[in-house]
């Protein structure tokens, strides 16, 4: 379990992350998304204890980040934001220098070794200086970094940042696949790399918790609206406008006509389906339906109605 | 706690090596190297074969000189370069103490440095078989205060490695501080009279002379081993002081 409470940074005069509260449950996969300047990285930094808090805290398994950082360290894996790594190392010096700080060496070493090169698929690596890696490649030894000592917690900060769309499927399977039996906590500011993966996902927007849930329980508590695109021919503008009147639910957003052809755009409430009303309101006054498309609102929408309130800080 | 100190040493060890390996691996040991050499061999046959004197204090107190820029450059990188690549993050967020990660990465300029005073050994033996009135006693104590000299050079390269993300204001100003406790012995005559003492005890000129004359005072190695301690402890708390920015 993570608790994270009331937590602040502050560089300077700008205000990074500004009081936020949550809980990590164990073994669960949490999405932290937010658009550029959220917060999130800032957030994950103290997690990992790479920077202090203006005021809060966090707690780890019961261990506190400030009276206890090197519990805290031994519990995570970490992979920071843009995977820095050491360029002039070879891959398997890195992984046994970062295995010795953590106290596995010799026959444990080995046997982790062989369990990170399994997972992460960097066997054919292993020998090659970091600097000549491929940038998919770098994610999979730093990531192979994060998991050496087998920790509970692992922590990823964009770990699909800058992989091409292959790289990225494999990278997003791996983290399910840690994420069956261990508590993964992952940043993106892509809403579906994170519906991709996460159980849960917690929308970071100007420093403060803007949503946390399922995704089913953000659509759910998202007023959201669904929009109905007709094509109709032979409708004439009258019955259009009566259409409102017709069903008090639904909104004309616009319209447009070639010919004897409208286009028209609808909107209603999500969670009543009012396309059997449109049709056989259609159909009473004559028209001929060319094409009727619904468009529901999307996690896109929440996501984006969330974070464009105030504006991104750096947007 | 003999465990917590077990693996303190451990990690400072493997701070140590990977610190040594990247020295080898990057041009950067090789350079200093070689231009100390050259230019310590280069002190050393000129006043050898011109002056014909085959005195120990000549290269003796020529090394301190070329400290000034010979140690800045091998303590620049070790922090500030891990600033700016961000690899500190990794570094820093393992479970290992700050302190284990200065004196790794010290150990490690300090090891480049006793290779580079391995190799004037080269000049001193040339000076043995040339010579027949060569001190060994004087030649120990004056490797001795080179040793000690540089360790508290090193001390304030690390320091300022620290406090920057940038290697060059790392060499300058690790240049200038090391500049000035060297110089501090040339200028005491412009020191008003009360403040000379103090003068006179931090400059490096004032201990380097008496060990190098083979007079081990216990005031000299006090006066090194805190000035390393110093500087290696600020370091440390500026690494820390990162987290606070
Ligand atoms: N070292 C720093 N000094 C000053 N300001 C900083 C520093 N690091 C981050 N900030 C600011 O804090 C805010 C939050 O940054 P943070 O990196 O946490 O955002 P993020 O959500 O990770 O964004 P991104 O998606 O771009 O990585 C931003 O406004 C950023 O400019
Ligand atoms: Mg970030």
């Amino acid at each position: 379990m993570i608790h994270v409470e009331n937590l602040t940074k502050d560089y300077g005069e700008i205000k990074a992350v500004k009081g936020i509260n949550f809980t990590v449950n164990d073994g669960e996969i949490l999405g932290f998304l937010g658009p550029n300047g959220a917060g999130k990285s800032t957030t994950l930094r103290i997690m990992t204890t790479f920077l202090a808090p203006t005021s809060g805290t966090v707690t780890l398994d019961g261990y506190s980040i400030h009276e206890h950082p090197t519990e805290v360290r031994r519990r995570i894996g970490y992979l920071p934001e843009l995977n820095p790594l050491y360029g002039d190392m070879v891959v398997h010096d890195l992984l046994k220098f970062v295995a010795g700080v953590r106290g596995i060496t010799g026959k444990a070493f080995k046997s982790a070794l062989g369990r990170v090169m399994g997972v992460c698929g960097i066997g054919e690596v292993m020998h090659r200086t970091v600097r000549e890696l491929s940038k998919g490649y770098k994610q999979r030894v730093g990531l192979a970094m994060a998991i050496i000592h087998d920790p509970e917690i692992l922590i990823l900060d964009e770990p699909s940042a800058g992989l091409d769309p292959n790289q990225i499927v494999e990278i997003r399977q791996l983290i399910k696949d840690l994420g069956k039996e261990k508590t993964v906590i992952l940043s993106s500011h892509i809403l579906q790399e994170v519906q991709a993966v996460a159980d849960r996902m917690i929308i970071l927007n100007n420093g403060e918790v803007v949503a946390d849930g399922t995704n089913a329980e953000l659509m759910a508590s998202f007023q959201g609206k669904a929009q109905l695109i007709m094509e109709v021919k032979n409708a004439s503008a009258a019955s259009i406008k009566a259409l409102p009147q017709k069903i008090p639910d639904i909104s004309i957003q616009g319209q447009s006509a070639h010919g004897n052809v409208r286009r028209v755009q609808l909107e209603y409430p999500t969670g009543h389906d009012l396309r059997e009303q449109v049709f056989k309101y259609a159909v009473e006054s004559g028209w001929t339906i060319l094409e009727m498309s619904r468009q529901q609102a999307q996690l896109e929408d929440v996501f984006r109605s969330l974070t464009l309130m105030e504006g991104g800080r750096d947007a | 706690m003999p465990e917590a100190f077990t693996i303190y040493l451990r990690q400072t060890i493997l701070i140590f090596r990977k610190e040594l390996a990247s020295y080898f691996d990057s041009a950067v040991a090789y350079i200093a190297l070689v231009v100390f050499l050259l230019i310590s061999g280069w002190f050393f046959s000129s006043s050898f074969f011109l002056i014909n004197e085959s005195d120990l204090r000549v290269l003796f107190s020529m090394i301190p000189i070329m400290y000034l820029f010979f140690i800045p450059a091998i303590t620049m990188g070790l922090l500030a370069r891990e600033k700016s690549a961000g690899t500190i993050e990794l570094l820093v967020t393992l479970p290992i103490a700050d302190g284990a990660v200065v004196l790794g990465k010290y150990l490690a300029a300090m090891a480049l440095l006793g290779v580079a005073l391995l190799f004037t050994l080269l000049h001193f033996i040339t000076l043995v078989f040339v010579s027949s009135n060569v001190d060994v006693g004087a030649l120990l104590s004056g490797y001795l205060g080179l040793l000690l000299v540089g360790g508290v050079y090193a001390a304030i390269g690390i320091f300022c490695s620290a406090i920057t993300d940038n290697q060059i204001t790392a060499f300058i100003g690790s240049f200038m501080l090391v500049f000035i406790l060297f110089v501090l012995s040339k200028v005491i005559i412009f020191v008003p009279g009360f403040m000379s003492a103090f003068v006179q005890y931090i400059s490096i000129d004032f201990h380097l002379t008496n060990i190098s004359r083979g007079v081990i005072d216990s005031r000299n190695l006090v006066y090194f081993g805190s000035m390393i301690f110093l500087f290696l402890t600020l370091a440390v708390r500026v690494l820390e002081m990162r987290k606070w920015r």
